[in-house]
Parts: structure tokens; sequence; C-alpha cells
């Protein structure tokens, strides 16, 4: 009797064998993005070329880079409001620290040169990202909680320093050493814009931490199961405030790269950003229930929103109807993730029901289980 | 070992019927073609182990899920409920095992929760109240039919739960583990109100672990063993003997305890371990316990629900924090490690619920089976694939897991081999301490024998094996030394030649009818 119950599944590359209906709703992501390049091909004779790829891609490229961020937080099953605020508040420090910084107490003038403000503006996403993460992880905040008021605040400081206006010389002067921070919006790498250059790169490592690195496996179980993941030696903890720094300094970065494409540095830069890049992760098929998803999708989703809203644009629809059709989108690609799951959770608590459902599920009940069994 | 479906004589009484009811979730058959009646106006009692299919049963003829295939009769009419609803306006409500109440709400608000008492301008909270203090007063339970739910102790919701079912006036009413909670006064009272019920004509289906209890009120008993009725005959012609004899069938030998070895040096030492209660109450669940265990020794942890053996392990393994006391493990203080650091020193903890504790589900077979040991295959800061597979297949031929390399879902298992990937991933670990709480539960007797041999090889290799259990046969098959628990202290001590009495009476079971 007991080998029926542990008869092992015929699972496998073909369980189903080939099935059209689940090629497309695993591929949507994929299959949207063709069918819009497609649409607007034919709709615009400037659409297709690749000079507009790479002037959409570079607009992609912003939203791509705060997507890996918040795929990463989402994948450990939180959420990350405070992207756009802390990509303006970035942009912010970025034109504040190229105007050069007045020590009084010395009477000197500071000029940090580009790379250190970089690395300032990196680590400051990060600062953020880790008020994110202890407050979640050690004050046990719910994540939409304590990145909505972090977004609150670190929008409010963008603010403060500037008094509401915006740094336009990001220059920098020759003599002074700080030039080049157009570089990072302007310049192109083999004729490919900067900043698609970084999202490639950044998709690349993360792909790599997610794949083949332990944290990307303690970032999985814990989106998974935290609690098995807990008791299977994972530092959840950790895991949980490193998702929130890794989100802060994409953001930081993202921010950098905008600024230098605006060549300007305004503290509303980015605002609503966040939604943008939770629904590129949304789009790419990840679960926001944790655990699930990849950079691949991530990727994809960014280009779906990116190359629609451009493509409206170039078709010149009313900025009001891309709105409604960007909404569109997402919820369509959410209704699809339902139905994703929603199958395969079916499956699993197909065969997953018996010891679901014939054990105990009340602690109670298994040391009731025996009481009197056999008493004489 | 062929199931026996005796199909009972068919009697003009029955008012409900099951013919050849069949569920299967995926390929594994929860109940393979079951016919049994429900007696009018009788109470007809279910009796079996823990995964016999009892539960099951009752969900379909309550239509809470549908059966894969098999026939409900009600009153000679073949019926399809297609929801829980569909069957009560044919007059069968359910008690479920696990209570469904709002905790947030009153009691009056529960009992009538999604049939509330209308009126033209809204609910007739006054008549609902009313009706909840008259429920009450049947079953002589003092309530305010305001007190919120969550205020009330379990044996009180217990009772909500009670009323709510009977506040409907159903025909037919199923009682899945009513009294897992009462008091023994409050078993009567409901007793006394089953049999006020039956004489009103309502049939009543009874589900009980609590044999001798059940027993008094049986009217007609049908046992079942693994998904198969086994037998059913009427109450008077049976007795507590035959129940057990037909739940269990043939003696399964679960092992004995492995020999021809010397214990090594102790490898965990307990000292005057107390755990707080969790919710503040300030309660010692665990109250100043010492254990020792040696390398290779196998100690089985028997107690009743609420002992404090959960509460235990989960402390030792650095899940729950200690009140007092020491935790060491070949030599080495462990108390103020993390769970991680204390998987380094070789103690694992194989938790008691494993889908809420043990399994990522989202994650292949192989990849629960290799996430304690990551960092056996990690070398400079990357995972070495063939490392993995190599800890995987290890894995899966060592505790004999039926998968095919890992790469399928968690959840495709049984719930036997998942509970061997769990069992499975922590041994991965190379531990010198494995501490498991209530490893059996939820598996079938064949997945059971399997574990348990399986910590028997492992602990003739060495391995200190700490395992608790409800099941007073379990105590009585590899463990080595039996400690039996009992409010949070160890009440006794037995070697592996003690009788099943002794340990029940040590752990204040009572043995009374």
């Amino acid at each position: 009797m007991a080998s029926s119950v542990t008869t092992p599944p015929r699972s496998g590359l073909f369980r189903d064998g080939f099935d059209l209906g689940r090629l497309l709703l695993e591929g949507r992501a994929f299959f949207a993005l063709i069918v819009i390049i497609v649409v607007f091909s034919f709709l615009s004779p400037y659409y297709f070329s690749v000079s507009n790829f790479l002037i959409m891609s570079s607009h992609v490229a912003i939203y791509g880079i705060l997507a890996i961020g918040m795929l990463l937080v989402i994948l450990n099953g939180g959420i990350d409001l405070s992207v756009g605020s802390t990509l303006g508040l970035a942009g912010v420090v970025a034109g504040f620290l190229m105007q050069g910084v007045t020590l009084n107490a010395l009477g000197v003038v500071l000029y940090p040169p580009i790379w250190v403000v970089v690395l300032l503006v990196c680590a400051l996403g990060a600062l953020v990202g880790m008020i994110n993460g202890i407050l979640i992880a050690r004050f046990k905040v719910p994540a939409f909680v304590a990145t909505l008021g972090v977004m609150y605040v670190a929008r409010g400081f963008a603010l403060l320093m500037t008094n509401g206006l915006t740094y336009n010389n990001l220059g920098g002067k020759a003599e002074l050493g700080n030039t080049g921070f157009d570089w990072l919006g302007f310049n192109r790498l083999a004729g490919i814009p900067i900043g698609v250059v970084v999202l490639v790169v950044l998709a690349l490592i993360i792909s790599l931490v997610l794949n083949r690195s332990a944290f990307g496996r303690w970032l999985y179980s814990t989106g998974g199961n935290e609690r098995a993941a807990e008791l299977s030696g994972v530092p959840v903890k950790k895991v949980q405030v490193a998702v929130y720094m890794l989100s802060g300094i994409c953001a930081a970065i993202a921010g950098l790269i905008l600024s230098s494409q605006l060549t300007s540095a305004g503290p509303t830069a980015g605002t609503s950003y966040e939604l943008t890049a939770i629904a590129a992760v949304v789009i790419g098929g990840a679960a926001l229930t944790g655990g699930r998803g990849n950079i691949r999708g991530t990727l994809l989703g960014a280009f779906v929103i990116g190359f629609l809203s451009d493509g409206l644009v170039i078709i010149g629809i009313s900025s009001y109807w891309q709105t409604v059709f960007t909404g569109a989108v997402i919820v369509l690609a959410v209704l699809l993730n339902a139905v994703q799951y929603r199958r395969r959770v079916k499956k699993t608590t197909e065969t997953d029901g018996p010891s679901a459902s014939l054990q105990p599920t009340g602690k109670g009940q298994t040391a009731d289980a025996t009481h009197g069994k056999i008493a004489s | 070992m062929k199931p026996l479906p005796q199909t009972p004589p068919a009697s003009s009484d029955a008012v409900l019927s099951a013919r050849n009811i069949a569920k299967s979730y995926g390929n594994v058959h929860a109940l393979k073609g079951v016919n049994f009646d429900i007696h009018r106006g009788k109470v007809t009692t279910l009796f079996g182990e823990n995964g016999a299919g009892k539960s099951t049963l009752m969900k379909i003829l309550s239509g809470v899920v549908p059966p894969t295939s098999g026939d409900i009769v009600l009153d000679g009419d073949v019926v399809q409920f297609s929801s829980a609803s569909d069957a009560r306006d044919c007059g069968i409500s359910i008690i479920h095992q696990e209570l469904s109440l709002a905790p947030n709400l009153s009691v009056r608000d529960n009992i009538f929760m999604g049939r509330e008492i209308r009126t033209a301008t809204g609910v007739d909270f006054a008549e609902e109240a009313r009706q909840a203090r008259a429920l009450m007063a049947d079953l002589e339970e003092d309530i305010d039919p305001m007190t919120l739910v969550e205020d009330l102790r379990l044996g009180q919701q217990q009772i909500v739960e009670i009323a709510r079912a009977l506040s409907v006036d159903s025909r037919i009413l199923i009682m899945d583990e009513p009294t897992s909670a009462l008091s023994a006064t409050e078993v009567e009272v409901l007793f006394k109100v089953i049999r006020d019920l039956t004489s009103r004509g309502v049939s009543i289906v009874y589900i009980s672990h609590h044999l001798e209890e059940a027993l008094q009120i049986t009217d007609y008993a049908v046992v079942l063993r693994d998904g198969a009725m086994t037998a059913n005959a009427e109450a008077k012609d049976i007795d507590l003997e035959w129940i057990v004899r037909n739940m269990v069938g043939e003696n399964f030998d679960l092992g004995s305890p492995p020999t021809g070895y010397a214990f090594g040096q102790t490898a965990l030492s307990i000292e005057d371990v107390s755990v707080t209660d969790a919710s503040g109450s300030g309660y010692s669940v665990v109250d100043r316990l010492s254990l020792d265990v040696k390398a290779g020794e196998i100690v089985c942890i028997y107690g009743l629900m609420g002992a404090g053996r959960t509460e235990l392990l989960e402390a030792v393994a650095g899940r729950m924090p200690l009140s007092g006391g020491r935790v060491i493990v070949e030599g080495d203080d462990v108390t103020r490690l993390s769970i991680s650091q204390r998987i380094d020193r070789g103690l694992v903890l194989v938790p008691e619920d494993r889908q809420r504790d043990g399994l990522v589900q989202t994650m292949s077979v192989g990849q629960n089976l290799s996430l304690a040991s990551i960092a056996s295959f990690t070398k400079r800061m990357l995972m070495s694939r063939s490392g993995e597979q190599a800890v995987v297949n290890d894995a899966i031929r060592k505790i004999h897991i039926k998968t095919d390399g890992g790469r399928a879902a968690i959840g495709s298992l049984s719930g036997g081999n998942q509970q061997k990937v769990v069992i499975g991933k922590m041994l991965a670990t190379n531990p010198r301490v494995i501490l498991l709480d209530e490893p059996s539960r939820g598996i079938d007797i064949g997945a059971k024998a399997e574990v348990f041999r399986l910590l028997s090889e492992r602990a003739a290799k060495g391995l200190a094996v700490v395992f608790s259990t409800s099941e007073v046969a379990e105590c009585l098959s590899i463990a080595h030394r039996i400690i039996v628990m009992r409010r949070g202290k160890i009440s006794a001590q037995f070697g592996a030649d003690v009788s099943k009495e002794e340990i029940m009476a040590a752990s204040g079971e009572a043995v009374h009818v």
C-alpha cells in the first residue's frame, strides 16, 4: 500500500507534452515585447531603427536598473516604495557635490572628482536601503509601511537640500578636475549608451549572484519560506537588510544616470518611478509573495513598459492615453501571473493535499492522536 | 495487504451513504473506494489512524471537496454537492477539526456568520444574541454572546464552533474531532447534547482519537485504514480491542534499537533549560529540564499535547530563546549562538510542521536538499553546480527519496518523501546531534519505518538522535532511552524494555473511561 503513496511523479521537461497555451503564458513578456515592436513598426516608419532602439533603451535603462533592485526585494517577499525618492535624492546629492562642498571650519571649497561623487552617492543609496532593511528585519515594520515612510523622508530631504530648486550646472570645470559627469548620460561605448551598458553589466552581475552564489539561494529560500530557511541556517535577517541595500544602490545609480541624461538634478526626479519598477518586475513574471522571479523576466518587463510608452509617444498618442495603456498592460500582466501561479499552486496542492489534509494541521491534534488509543 | 472493501449490509435506515468513494491527490490515493452508511438518528463513529482518510471522507460528504469517483446517496438519491453551502442546504453540516472562527468577532457574530438574521432595516442583533444565549445554555457553557472569540480559551472556542453547527437545523451533523480541546465535563455535556439531537432524529457522524470516549457515544462503528474501510459493526458487538486491531492492522515493525556498538562521549548536554511561554504569560513551558545524550544514542521524548516537547527542541536548536539554562554540544556552549552557528557545530533540528518550517515550496527537491549545506559546495563566492549535484545525489541515494534527480517540484513528492527531504537536508550538513520533532507526523507507515531505519543507521555511525513523538508505539521502536515529558519537566525515564502502559501512566494520560 505504501508504494502507491510514494510513486515518483512522472515529471520532467515534457510532463504535459508540448502545450502552446503554456508556452505563451510563460513567455508572455517576451511575446508582448515582440508584439509591441511589430505593431509600432507598422504604425511608424521611425520606430524600427537601430538609433531609435538605442534611444529607447537608454530610457529603459533607468527603469531597468531600478527594477533589478526591486526584483531582489520582491524575491525576498518585500516591496521597496522608496526607490523613486532615493533616485531623486541621489541626483540632488550628486548635483550638490558638483557645486563644491564648502568647509567653513577650514575655509576651503572641496570639488570632489567624479568617481568620488559616484561612490558617495552609491553609499548614500546603500544607507537609505540599510535604514529600510533594519526597520523591516529588526523592528518588524511591514515593508510597505517602512519604505513608504522612507520614501517621504528621502523626498523631503531632496527638496530641503535645494529648497525645491534644480541643479543645472553639472558639467564641472576642467581646472577643478571634476568634469565628466555627462559621460554617464551621453557617452557611448561602441555606439551603445553608457546607461544601457550599466544596465547590462548590472543584470549580468545580479543574474550570476542569483543563480550561482550562496546569497542568491538564500534569497530565493527566504522569499519562498522564511521559517524553513532560518531553520536551515540561512541568515535571513542579513539577507533582508542586504536586498534593501542593493535596491538603494540600484536607485542611486539610476539617479546618477538620469541626472546626467537630463544635465540637471531636480528634487522631484523619479517621482512614481518605484511603481514603474514594480510593474516591470511583475510583468516579468515575479510573484509578489516572494521566491519566484528572475532577471531575464524583469528586463523584459522593463523593455515592455519602455518600448510601449516610447512607441506611443512616437506615433503621437496623447500622454493621457499612454497612462491608460500602461495601466492596462500592468493589470493584464498581474492577471496572467495569477493564472500562472494558480495553475502551479493547483498542481502543488493536488499532490501536496494528502499530507496537508490527512495530517492534523492544528498543533494540538497530534498529541491527542494517541490519547486513549491503546489505553487499557 | 489487500484492502477489504466490505459492503455494509444495505439497511433501510441509512440516511446518507458513501458508494465507492475514491479521492486521489495526484498519484496519492487518500481514499480507495469507501462504502459506508450514516444511520438515521444514530451516532456513526469513524475510527482510524492519522492519515487513514477520515477527514478527507468527511470533507467529501460535506461538500468541501469533490470525490474523484464514487457517489453520495442521500435518502436513496444520488446527489452531487458543489460546495459546502450546497451540502448545508441538504441538511448536512460539519464541525471541522481545525477551528474556523473569526477571532476578531464576537461569539454571536461567529455563530451567525454568513447567515445573519435580517430584517428590513438590517440585522436583528437582539434575536441573534438571544439565540446564541440559548445555544450556550444548551451546551451548559457560561459564555456571553458578546465576548470576542479571541478572548475565549481553546475549549470554549470549540464550544462556539459546535454551537454554530447546532444553530443550523441540520439533519446530519458531522463532528470531526470535536472534543480535542474540551475538558471532561464539557465532553459530558456535549454527549448529552448529541443524545438529545439523535432522539430528535438527527444523524451524527463522529470522529475522535479518544477511542474510549468515542465508544461511549457510538451506535455504529466504521474503521478506516489507509483509505479503505476495514470493518464496520454495531457498537454492542465491539470493544476497544476490536477497534485497535482493525485500525492498526497487522503489526508493522518499526525496528528495534541498534546494537553492537558502544555509545561515545556526551554529544548533547541540556542543562536546566527553561523556556517561557511565547504568549507572555510568564508560564514556563519547559521547566529547568536537563538531559544528556551520547553519540550513537537514540532518545525518544514522549508527551501529551502541551507537555513542552516542541518548545524544548526548538529552544535547543536556537529557534526559541531560553529563559534559563545552557545547551552544550560536544563540550562547546552554544547557548548564545544563532541557528546557523549551531548547525556549524553539528546541532540540527527537523521541525514538526514540514510545510510551514521544513520546505521551501517554491524550490525544487534538489535545492531544498542542498539548502542547509550550501557552504560545502561554494568556492570563491560561487556555488559549484557539480558540487551541488553531488550533495543532492548523495542525499537522494542515502535516504531513498523517490524522485528523478532532484529537479522535480517539491510539491510533487508524497508526504513521506517530503519528510525525507527535510531530514536529508539536515543530514547533509553532517551533524553530530539531530533533533526531530514528530518525524512521523502525517506520513504513512512504510515511510515511517524507513525514516526510523535511516535514523538507526546513522546512530550506529555515531550520530546522537533525539526525536519526539505522541505515539507510544514509536517510543518502543528504535529508541535506546525513552523520556516522558509532562508539564515542561521529565516525569520519567525508561529503557527500551518499558511497556506502553508505564509510558502512558508517566505522561499523565488519563486512562479513565
